[in-house]
């Protein structure tokens, strides 16, 4: 299957020399979401807004939907919607007038029954006819939204679409972006929340000093790279681990009160069982125990921090 | 070419225009109307005519120019510059658009605007003073021509600003002075032939004689002349637009 978005070789040096991207190659698939993951300063903004059309390329190609983004710029173009990370509105004009003139600007003719259901979908039609700076924080985003869909694009960008919304409405974006993939856009989003990527996308790529580190299916990812914490709270406390525990993973902390155990989630489970037993024959009781499964987040710590170490 | 966002850009910025009527149309025909009346009406009946021409008809045409180079650089700065300044300019830049399409959905919004006002003005100018245009359809065309380029103008400008003083900066201190001592109020011809010669680098005086030229047959310099320097200050700021979205200068990263 084609990609919707193929990013080839893609570098971007600004003016000042900092190098923003470096040979980035990146495929999106069609219909999945995709979530680019990095820190403050990785390239998440630079690269999407060199497929936009905001910032231009040092070197390399991106095509959209088979279109090279500058040669075709206006088949490029048409296909994709932009939500920016900061709120950017017209604030004398009304709401439904700047959608009408996002669907306009993008080159097509007025459609009142689209910008009538794009409103309706996020909620916004009772306020149709209110300036946008009388909308709340919320509001606005979602203003923003239907502006990138006033064009029924086919990807759709959305740079930290949820910064600074609360939970409630959060949640409510998440729906709306699941929505929006069944009627078959591709979403790209960028994402401090770790939460976020880990509720919606398909897909996760970790960028991290302009260089795309790793992409894979998320499922695959938590997999993979995900482990597994083993909690024992103990009866009484251990100075020390006892030396028949010589050569576990084992961690004693919380003054000797608790034994941690860390292991891949991808192992064999007989470790576990193995541990306990040995735990038994060397007379340590515990009273309670508890497993947790690494977060994305936790991932995402340890893959920059050892990016960050390894360049270092 | 892609209509439908010129047509996008065209609408949205007339009808800011429409939304502000009091402050894009009522005030700079009030502040015209009061020129009339002071130194047409007032002060005009106590002067001498000018090449045949009373006082109060003569200065119709360097007003009427006087509000329109500075209406068609001020509406042009702000449309390009209010997108930049809320934000909203990464609509503009990320849409299917050709910059040749942007400049005159822009361009050609800022001067209908203009053409607009002069032609209120010019019918205004009538209930103070009377007079006639021997060449209307020079007269129009100057209309326009000067409109389209002075927004040109404006538009560099609003690219150029990174603030509201600087987009106030040519329009106050430079286009307004020169447009007074271009000629709006006296014939150069009534100055020493000294400040003649400088008042010849002034580029007004070409706009505010072919104008007046179009109305009573009349100007300091030749039409030709007139009509060639205005193609050339045309000409000047196309290019430096070219320039502008060739480069992305203040535009793109």
């Amino acid at each position: 299957m084609q990609p919707i978005i193929s990013v080839q070789q893609l570098e971007k040096t600004y003016e000042g020399g900092s190098q923003a991207l470096k040979k980035v190659d990146l495929d999106i698939e069609p219909g999945e979401i995709f979530a680019l993951l990095g820190p403050n300063g990785a390239g998440k903004t630079t690269l999407i807004s060199i497929i936009c059309g905001l910032v231009t390329p040092t070197s390399g190609r991106v095509l959209a939907d088979g279109h090279d983004i500058i040669s075709d710029f206006r088949a490029a173009r048409s296909k994709i919607g932009l939500v920016p990370q900061e709120l950017a509105t017209n604030a004398f004009e009304h709401v439904i007038t700047t959608v009408r003139f996002s669907r306009g600007l993008f080159g097509k003719p007025p459609n009142e029954a689209h910008i009538e259901k794009v409103l309706r979908d996020l909620s916004l039609w009772d306020k149709r006819h209110t300036r946008t700076m009388e909308l709340s924080g919320g509001m606005k985003r979602r203003l923003m939204i239907a502006k990138a869909l006033s064009h029924e694009p086919r990807i759709l960008f959305l740079d930290e679409p949820t910064a600074g919304v609360d939970v409630e409405l959060r949640r409510e974006m998440w729906d709306m972006v699941r929505q929006l993939r069944e009627k078959g856009v591709t979403i790209i989003l960028t994402t401090h929340y770790i939460e976020e990527a880990e509720e919606m996308a398909d897909r996760i790529g970790v960028i991290n000093q302009g260089r795309i580190i790793l992409v894979d299916r998320k499922d695959a990812l938590m997999k993979k790279l995900g482990r597994k914490e083993l909690r024992l709270s103990l009866h009484e406390p251990l100075a020390a681990l006892p030396e028949a525990l010589n050569g576990t993973d084992l961690e004693l902390v919380d003054e000797g009160y608790q034994l941690i155990y860390r292991f891949d989630a991808q192992s064999d489970h007989d470790d576990i069982s193995n541990l306990l037993h040995r735990l038994s024959t060397a007379g340590i009781q515990y009273r309670d125990l508890q497993t947790r499964e690494s977060s994305l987040e936790d991932i995402f710590v340890d893959l920059v921090h050892g990016e960050q170490e390894g360049s270092a | 070419m892609n209509y439908y966002s010129i047509r996008a850009i065209y609408i949205f910025e007339m009808s800011r225009t429409w939304r502000t009527l009091l402050q894009s149309i009522a005030t700079p025909v009030i502040s015209t109307c009061l020129y009339f009346v002071v130194f047409g009406s007032a002060i005009g009946s106590q002067m001498m005519d000018i090449d045949g021409v009373s006082y109060g008809a003569f200065i119709v045409p360097g007003l009427i120019m006087l509000t329109l180079l500075m209406q068609s650089v001020s509406n042009a700065s702000f449309g390009i510059y209010f997108p930049k300044f809320n934000g909203t300019i990464y609509e503009v830049m990320s849409a299917p658009i050709s910059y040749i399409e942007i400049v005159i959905g822009y361009v050609g919004a800022a001067a209908t605007k203009s053409v607009v006002l002069g032609l209120i003005i010019l019918v205004t100018a009538r209930l103070f003073v009377d007079y006639q245009i021997d060449h209307p359809v020079w007269m129009f065309s100057f209309l326009v021509l000067t409109a389209i380029t002075f927004s040109f103008l404006g538009f560099i400008i609003g690219i150029w600003a990174d603030g509201f003083e600087k987009l106030q900066i040519v329009p106050m201190m430079v286009v307004t002075p020169l447009t007074f001592l271009g000629g709006t109020f006296y014939s150069i011809d009534m100055l020493p032939s000294f400040w003649q010669g400088v008042t010849l680098l002034n580029p007004m005086v070409y706009l505010v004689s072919g104008f007046r030229w179009a109305f009573y047959g009349t100007s300091d310099v030749h039409i030709a002349i007139s009509l060639g320097m205005t193609l050339g200050f045309l000409a000047s700021f196309v290019a430096i637009t070219w320039w502008i979205f060739k480069t992305g200068y203040k535009l793109k990263s």
